[in-house]
């Protein structure tokens, strides 16, 4: 009876991912009841389900049959649009995040400026791309321009943030060995800081292309410019050969992208 | 290091001439690139009402402020649903994205020529359309509501989840693997005990920072009608009503903060 117990009890188990077992159990139930809350409050109407799933079933079929021809001049002038909202707001963005990030960097920048350029980052990284879209079309007017704008504010966000930790994490002897030489502050940014960041920055702008070609094309739903308004449009009038169409047109050149900033990447880490 | 001399005194320059001359030419066509958008952005801009945008936001901002924050108490049961969105999404996406992950890696796929450009496929292209399109694409298919939004959300986080997880696999250590197949395990007590310990803290930390990123995506779900607050930022701005949707800008700055806080502690303590 005694070694039967002893036996079970010094049975090998899988080490938990959460040591503590009182944390383990209340964080698991503490699971289990959120998930019935949330269920519960789902009220789904299975019979729309039900009838959608034809048009479900069509919209798949549209891929294998996409509509280019009929809306061409729509598609291509939404995505040239989209593309070139991409460029420009790339651009801009990365000249104006590296100010902000070398004032959001805490080595460098002293504490009230630091704390304005971090609470900046904070804000233009919470708020989705589309409500800032939404606030810029109220105030500038329809049109690229506003995506432009958008893209711009939301890639200062991305680009500083994650610039300014890698200033925050450059070698002291080297910076260090640069300002005992007598160098000024800018020198010292460009000897010191600039040449230990700056394959960490072209990493960050190419990926940052991909991102923005990504969101540029949905800013059309909210009159931003892009190829979106075009995509909305076709929804609207179940149009999904032409949907399909747009959304093979917006993967291939995703892949373009993310093929060829992989490579750039790997090349310049 | 190329060296001229230029009266007799040798000058130290960090490029040739070749060199320096094809990086100029890069930043001409980077420059006249940039233009040319420029200007197609110009032509399309109405630039009346950009000159005007001083005094437009400086209105918008007047009426939005003070926030109607009687208004707060209509919001909570949405942004129940929008949390709901994110978290059943999420937890939906990794049930369907960690097999495609197991198909999509190297050493675990049971066939690469077939089922392995597959998963690559499904990986690539739910993850290349914006959660936003499979929101609309779903509102039209199945109707508005939060079923739709955590569909959409739940599509496109299948390649993030998928991605990421089959690059963890494709890295683990293969000796602790080839161990438990020399004990005359099973295969899938190999994947068991020996890469799903392996791969634990990189899949639990991409599901937080995965959930982080939805919950901002959910908060925008409902303007094409997949339920959540954005069904109510579109209703406010439909009406011109500006201080409620100060309300609900500083509640989704609110709910993203602390989900980001919340996600970027758990990783800390997993990683």
């Amino acid at each position: 009876m005694s070694a039967a117990i002893e036996s079970k009890s010094r049975r090998w188990k899988r080490p938990p991912l959460i040591k503590n077992t009182t944390l383990r159990y209340a964080l698991l139930t503490l699971m289990i009841i959120y998930f019935i809350a949330a269920f519960l409050s789902y009220d789904v109407n299975w019979s729309r389900v039900y009838q959608g799933l034809d048009r479900g079933w069509a919209f798949i079929k549209s891929f294998a049959n996409p509509d280019f021809v009929t809306r061409w001049s729509d598609i291509s002038e939404g995505i040239w649009e989209s593309i070139v909202i991409t460029i420009t707001s790339t651009a801009v963005g990365i000249v104006l995040a590296i100010p902000v990030a070398l004032g959001a960097a805490s080595n460098l920048a002293s504490k009230p400026i630091y704390l304005i350029c971090r609470g900046f980052i904070a804000i233009a990284r919470a708020l989705h791309e589309i409500i800032v879209a939404i606030l810029m079309v109220a105030i500038f007017g329809f049109g690229p321009l506003a995506g432009f704008i958008t893209l711009t504010f939301s890639t200062i966000g991305f680009i500083a943030k994650l610039l300014a930790e890698d200033i925050e994490n450059i070698s002291k002897p080297q910076a260090e060995a640069v300002k005992s030489s007598g160098a000024g502050w800018w020198q010292w940014i460009n000897y010191a800081v600039q040449p230990q960041v700056m394959p960490r920055l072209i990493g960050l702008s190419i990926y940052r292309i991909d991102i923005n070609f990504r969101s540029s094309s949905i800013l059309g739903l909210v009159g931003a410019g892009g190829v979106g308004a075009t995509l909305n449009t076709a929804f609207d009038r179940y149009e999904f050969d032409t949907a399909a169409a747009i959304i093979l047109i917006i993967i291939a050149i995703v892949m373009v992208l993310e093929y060829s900033s992989s490579f750039i990447r790997a090349k310049v880490q | 290091m190329p060296v001229t001399t230029k009266d007799n005194l040798k000058v130290w320059q960090r490029r040739d001439r070749k060199k320096q001359l094809s990086i100029w030419f890069g930043w001409l066509v980077g420059v006249a690139i940039f233009m040319f958008c420029w200007k197609i952005i110009s032509d399309a801009t109405t630039w009346f009402f950009v000159f005007d945008a001083p005094r437009i936001a400086a209105d918008i901002g007047g009426r939005a402020w003070p926030p109607r924050w009687s208004y707060l108490s209509e919001l909570w049961k949405p942004m129940w649903d929008t949390i709901n969105i994110a978290t059943l999404g999420t937890l939906l996406a990794i049930i369907m994205g960690v097999p495609v992950a197991f198909l999509a890696a190297n050493n675990t796929t049971p066939s690469k020529k077939f089922l392995r450009p597959l998963a690559l496929l499904v990986i690539v292209s739910t993850r290349s359309i914006n959660s936003l399109v499979w929101a609309l694409l779903l509102v039209s298919i199945i109707g508005p509501g939060i079923f739709a939004g955590t569909l959409a959300i739940a599509i496109r986080s299948i390649g993030f989840v998928g991605k990421l997880l089959y690059e963890a696999i494709e890295e683990i250590d293969i000796n602790q693997v080839e161990a438990i197949q020399a004990t005359g395990a099973s295969k899938l007590q190999v994947i068991a005990y020996g890469i799903v310990p392996q791969i634990m803290p990189a899949f639990a930390g991409l599901s937080v920072f995965r959930w982080d990123i939805n919950i901002r995506e959910s908060t925008i779900l409902g303007l094409v009608g997949a339920g959540g607050i954005g069904l109510y930022l579109q209703s406010s701005l439909n009406t011109l009503a500006w201080p409620q949707v100060t309300v609900i800008l500083i509640m989704i700055l609110v709910a993203v903060l602390i989900s980001e806080w919340v996600s970027s502690k758990v990783r800390l303590a997993i990683i």
